[in-house]
């Protein structure tokens, strides 16, 4: 991540990113200028340019992790966060989830923790174990 | 030992293997019977349990679990016959154009397959230490970047605390975020090539998110510590890869992965004595994915090491179609 600052008259900050949606990896030109207005450049697709926006406003991120389980054939169960979750609380999600045993079977989509770390997204199970 | 005979075999339950016998299902080819050796299907997706997978294939964003679910799903749901926890050991072709699978189960024992049609499906294996003639002891400590996951997300068990990773590619990447979410210590990640082998995305949201430093140019050039590794020494390496004196530093940790590419695992593949491309590392095949002996297929990473299991799906049921028009004109044939 590079911070480059522009001259320009109005530009106050342009990042350059690369796009995590997919494979692809765009490199991605993000502005703000001082209004709060974000372009973004680079980008093949919408999903970049809302990407890039986000990234330099509140980045967020998709947590995967596993959780213990008892009581089937398996230890552990690999789980998600059911949506994305701002970047800052992947430590706090992760040390919440080393404290959950869940008891199997379960199915995938199944919730496995309620709002974590506070923020209103659930922990889901990414895997169907008997 | 148990005979029977099948219309289409399909060596491996991964990715590959699940969908090349949903494509031979789909042209109509019924005696068809998938081995896998694990206790499950899905193959190594299974212990991939970040996104990223299925986004052509599927049209959004899942684990590996979950892509190798839908897809087992799949299997299920037609009734194509599976055999759990069956090694291949043998593959011969006979006579009059048929093979023979040999292949062995707790319960059956010794099963001997006669079948018009095989697809190979077995996947791929990491570049293990002994290929990369790094110096130094044998100690513990010392994984190739995919046994680390084994370890971590199936078994519950954090290899080392102090960790460093040679090679950049996916598998590398996405273990040295995992080290950290599980509490380790990411040292570093060395990488001998000027460029990453990994996907661009991986190198931001597995590396840069957390802070680990990626060396690029560099390799490991010893090992220290005799029964744990205590250390390794990294070196600068110039063009030709060699290194460059006066340029060497160590880092002191617990644990190295490595992470320095995939291989077509092959071995069952030249009891057939297939023609093999140097190049890839896997059988040649004509544009329908036959190999160099009739009737025999190939996909996936036994065939070459994909980027994404998207192609891997696309590819095999690819194979799966052509092995069952075979199947078709060996019966016509009869």
């Amino acid at each position: 991540m590079e911070k480059e600052n522009k001259t320009e008259k109005g530009l106050s900050e342009s990042r350059k990113l690369t796009c995590i949606c997919c494979p692809v990896g765009c490199e991605l030109t993000v502005s703000q200028k001082e209004g709060g207005t974000v372009t973004v450049t680079g980008n093949r697709c919408p999903r970049g340019a809302a990407y890039g926006e986000k990234e330099v406003t509140n980045p967020t991120r998709i947590v995967t992790s596993t959780v213990r389980a008892a009581g089937g054939r398996s230890q552990m169960v690999p789980v998600k966060t059911a949506s994305e979750i701002p970047k800052e609380k992947i430590m706090e999600c992760i040390r919440e989830l080393s404290g959950v045993t869940i008891t199997l079977p379960i199915k995938t989509g199944d919730v496995v923790l309620e709002n974590v770390a506070g923020t209103g997204v659930n922990i889901v199970a990414t895997r169907s174990i008997e | 030992m148990i005979r029977r005979t099948e219309e289409l075999v399909i060596i491996g339950g991964g990715p590959a293997g699940l969908a090349a016998a949903l494509g031979a299902w789909q042209k109509g080819c019924r005696r068809v019977l998938l081995l896998e050796r694990d206790r499950d299907l899905g193959g190594i997706l299974n212990q991939c349990i970040h996104n990223g997978f299925g986004l052509h294939t599927f049209k959004e964003e899942l684990t590996g679990p979950e892509y190798a679910e839908r897809y087992v799903q799949m299997v299920k749901q037609e009734g194509i016959p599976c055999l759990l926890q069956t090694i291949v050991t043998d593959i011969a072709l006979l006579a009059d154009g048929r093979k023979r699978v040999t292949a062995m189960n707790r319960s059956q024992g010794l099963l001997e397959i006669i079948t018009d049609g095989v697809i190979l499906a077995m996947g791929c294996r990491e570049r293990p230490r002994g290929a990369l003639n790094i110096p130094g002891y044998r100690p513990a400590g010392i994984y190739s970047a995919g046994t680390a996951q084994y370890y971590v997300n199936i078994e519950g068990r954090l290899p080392g605390r102090e960790v460093v990773i040679l090679g950049s590619g996916d598998i590398g990447l996405i273990m040295a975020r995992r080290m950290v979410l599980e509490g380790a210590k990411v040292h570093c990640v060395a990488e001998l090539r000027s460029k990453s082998g990994g996907l661009k995305r991986n190198i931001v949201q597995c590396l840069e998110d957390f802070g680990i430093p990626l060396y690029l140019n560099t390799t490991v050039c010893n090992i220290h510590g005799k029964n744990r590794v205590e250390g390794v020494t990294l070196t600068r390496v110039d063009e030709k890869g060699n290194p460059v004196p006066g340029t060497q530093w160590e880092v002191s940790c617990d644990t190295l992965l490595l992470s320095c590419g995939l291989i077509p695992e092959n071995e069952l593949s030249e009891k057939l004595s297939l023609k093999m491309d140097v190049k890839t590392g896997g059988p040649v095949v004509s544009q329908d994915l036959e190999c160099s002996v009739a009737g025999v297929f190939a996909c996936g990473n036994v065939l070459h090491v994909h980027e994404l299991v998207d192609q891997v799906s696309k590819e095999a049921a690819r194979a799966g179609a052509s092995a069952a028009e075979y199947v078709k004109q060996a019966y016509l044939r009869k």
